[in-house]
């Protein structure tokens, strides 16, 4: 019998699920399909899907949603909805399996975390299971495994991090969300222009996210977004270390707006906030970029 | 927002014992001014009612209180009080949902800071008291939108309207509530109405801000009035208070071929009345919502589904701090003229 095909779209839950997703499925014996990095091709897929105001790491990801519609027999589109009380999570993360589903016709796999109503992951993944006829002492088993992988990733990431924080030189903070800090449109090339232009990069979703939700409530009292308590939690953790932070957003996220805008009329850092547009010109990002670094590189002499 | 000021402005008087002040109407000075302050990419409603603070705050308001929860609207407050306070002015900030919870012992907890004096069995009888003044203004709001198209005589469902608000503001019981609402509601059935055999039935849906405050939606629905529609809107104050719980769970089952899952807001209600029209003989639906409202944005596509499906026409509006009047009426017009060829048909 064939293997089972299951396509991950590289956009939004990839970069926080994927690496428990990969050993997990794996462990299962079912073969990932990953749509490639995004590209312009991607992105006027998504756009075609997309509704015109949807943000742009939305569009994207139905993008590669579209890429991957007929290369793959299941599609993995969780839902997220809140890790308790004080920890929703965006709006495009409950709504995306609804509107993935009326969308494309593709058979979905779908888990849906909501803690408020006791439903967690490995709920889920047992649902997923289920659909995929893998028995239950194999489910427990594989997620273990992956859990024990993602841990072992997530410590080495952590400690590169606070490696790079005690090095000499230019150190920037990159405030934004992991799915457009590591995207092949929206973050890397900005990370790779820094790079080139010397300078050390701290990545606000590499920390551990206990430490950072935590410290977020000293920048807002009434904060209720995990994925932005992470962001900006990290600011406080490396004030001291750092010369200066760039809060990197697509337009037009909701919470970024407003979570971002509160912290930047509280800090007391130089700061750059970029919104990236589906614009294909990086011209005007780099002058700002440039002109950015060079009042550090004058503030730190 | 509409009427609503009423009961808030009773209950706030008496259990408080402080002389509220109902902020002004909205005008096109109120939204410049909440433009001018607020980030770039946040949605309407924010740039309003920080217009709206503002606003109060020169007339020499001192005490601001806010509410909200759901999607962003939670989030709201923080960063308001924090653009307010770098703007240099001097006031207390009264918010009574955080965290996008609430519960009756934080109302209490917040609003003993501006009355110390506070007796919980008052907040409780005057609370319960302006909860029925809402539930009968949104009942009277209802029989109004599906009628005011057709009145012979001009002006006659506004001018009773104001009249019953203003015995509203001063009753002094739930008995004497009642009472004059039973009276009213006589008077409204007694107003002449012309309508015609099947008039045209038009549904709004949307995002709840756009949808309940008149200026935000350009007067809309009067708009719609003078084209002799009759007008169908779910949200109101009570239903978002009281009612949403259960009808959620309705509106869930209802369209579960087409949503799973709540999706933050009032996209779940929306896709389940959007399903609710079409099945029930309406000519047209009309979306309104504010820009950059992320839930309305993942339901329209469904709706437009759904829409398609049962071959309903559907029109989208999606409002900003300047969108123009005259564009809103040519599209409005746009629309009527179609439902009209199709009722021709």
């Amino acid at each position: 019998m064939d293997k089972i095909k299951v396509g991950i779209p590289r956009g939004l839950f990839y970069y926080y699920y994927y690496d428990i997703w990969k050993p997990f499925f794996q462990e299962l014996n079912v073969e990932i399909v990953e749509s490639i990095p995004t590209n312009k091709d991607i992105i006027s897929r998504g756009l075609n899907l997309a509704n015109d105001e949807m943000c742009l790491s939305f569009k994207i990801y139905l993008g590669h949603i579209d890429y991957l519609k007929d290369k793959c027999d299941y599609l993995l589109v969780p839902r997220i909805d809140n890790y308790g009380l004080a920890n929703q999570t965006c709006t495009n993360f409950l709504a995306a399996y609804d509107i993935v589903h009326n969308l494309v016709d593709v058979k979905i796999l779908n888990y849906n975390i909501d803690y408020r109503k006791w439903e967690q992951e490995l709920d889920g993944l047992f649902k997923i299971g289920k659909e995929l006829h893998k028995k239950r002492r194999d489910i427990i088993r594989a997620y273990h495994a992956s859990i024990k992988r993602y841990e072992k990733k997530k410590n080495k990431d952590i400690k590169d991090n606070y490696d790079n924080l005690d090095k000499e030189g230019l150190k920037i903070l990159i405030v934004s969300h992991p799915y457009n800090t590591y995207d092949e449109y929206i973050g890397k090339p900005i990370l790779e222009y820094l790079k080139q232009l010397g300078v050390i990069i701290i990545y606000s979703d590499k920390f551990d996210t206990l430490e950072t939700e935590e410290l977020a409530y000293s920048l807002s009292d009434t904060i209720y977004f995990k994925y932005s308590k992470e962001n900006i939690g990290a600011i406080p953790l490396v004030y001291k270390k750092i010369d200066g932070i760039i809060f990197l957003s697509s337009f037009p996220c909701g919470l970024d707006s407003l979570v971002n805008e509160l912290v930047m009329r509280k800090i007391n850092k130089p700061y750059l906030n970029l919104v990236v547009d589906d614009l294909d010109s990086l011209t005007g990002i780099k002058t700002r970029l440039e002109s950015f670094i060079d009042i550090l590189e004058q503030k730190r002499n | 927002m509409g009427n609503y000021h009423i009961p808030v402005k009773y209950l706030f008087s008496k259990i408080l014992k402080v002389e509220v002040m109902s902020s002004p109407p909205i005008t096109s000075k109120t939204v410049e001014l909440g433009t001018k302050y607020s980030p770039d990419f946040v949605c309407t409603p924010f740039k309003y009612t920080l217009g709206t603070f503002l606003e109060c705050l020169e007339k020499g308001a001192n005490i601001l209180v806010q509410a909200g929860g759901g999607c962003r609207y939670g989030y709201y407050s923080e960063l308001q009080e924090q653009i307010l306070n770098d703007l240099g002015y001097n006031f207390e900030y009264i918010n009574l949902v955080t965290k996008g919870k609430t519960s009756i012992k934080h109302i209490i907890k917040e609003l003993k800071k501006i009355n110390p004096h506070l007796r919980q069995v008052k907040l409780f009888y005057y609370g319960l008291i302006a909860k029925q003044m809402v539930k009968y203004m949104d009942k009277i709001d209802n029989f109004i939108r599906e009628n005011i198209g057709f009145e012979v005589e001009e002006n006659s469902f506004i001018n009773l309207q104001n009249k019953m608000l203003r015995r509203f503001s001063k009753v002094k019981s739930l008995y004497q509530l009642r009472k004059i609402y039973k009276k009213y509601l006589k008077e409204f059935k007694e107003i002449k109405v012309n309508k015609g055999e099947h008039p045209l039935k038009i549904g709004i849906i949307g995002e709840l801000y756009t949808v309940m405050e008149p200026f935000a939606n350009y007067y809309l629905e009067k708009l719609l009035a003078s084209y002799n529609i009759e007008i169908k809107r779910f949200t109101n104050v009570h239903y978002l208070l009281f009612e949403k719980k259960r009808k959620v769970k309705k509106y869930l089952k209802d369209a579960k071929k087409y949503i799973k899952y709540r999706m933050g807001a009032d996209a779940s209600d929306n896709i389940g009345r959007t399903k609710y029209l079409c099945e029930n003989g309406y000519d047209g639906i009309i979306h309104i919502k504010s820009s950059f409202c992320t839930p309305e944005i993942g339901a329209m596509p469904i709706i437009n589904k759904i829409c398609n499906i049962y071959n309903v026409p559907v029109i989208f509006f999606s409002f900003d701090a300047n969108t123009s009047e005259v564009g809103i009426k040519t599209r409005i017009e746009a629309f009527y003229d179609m439902l009209e060829m199709r009722r021709g048909k």
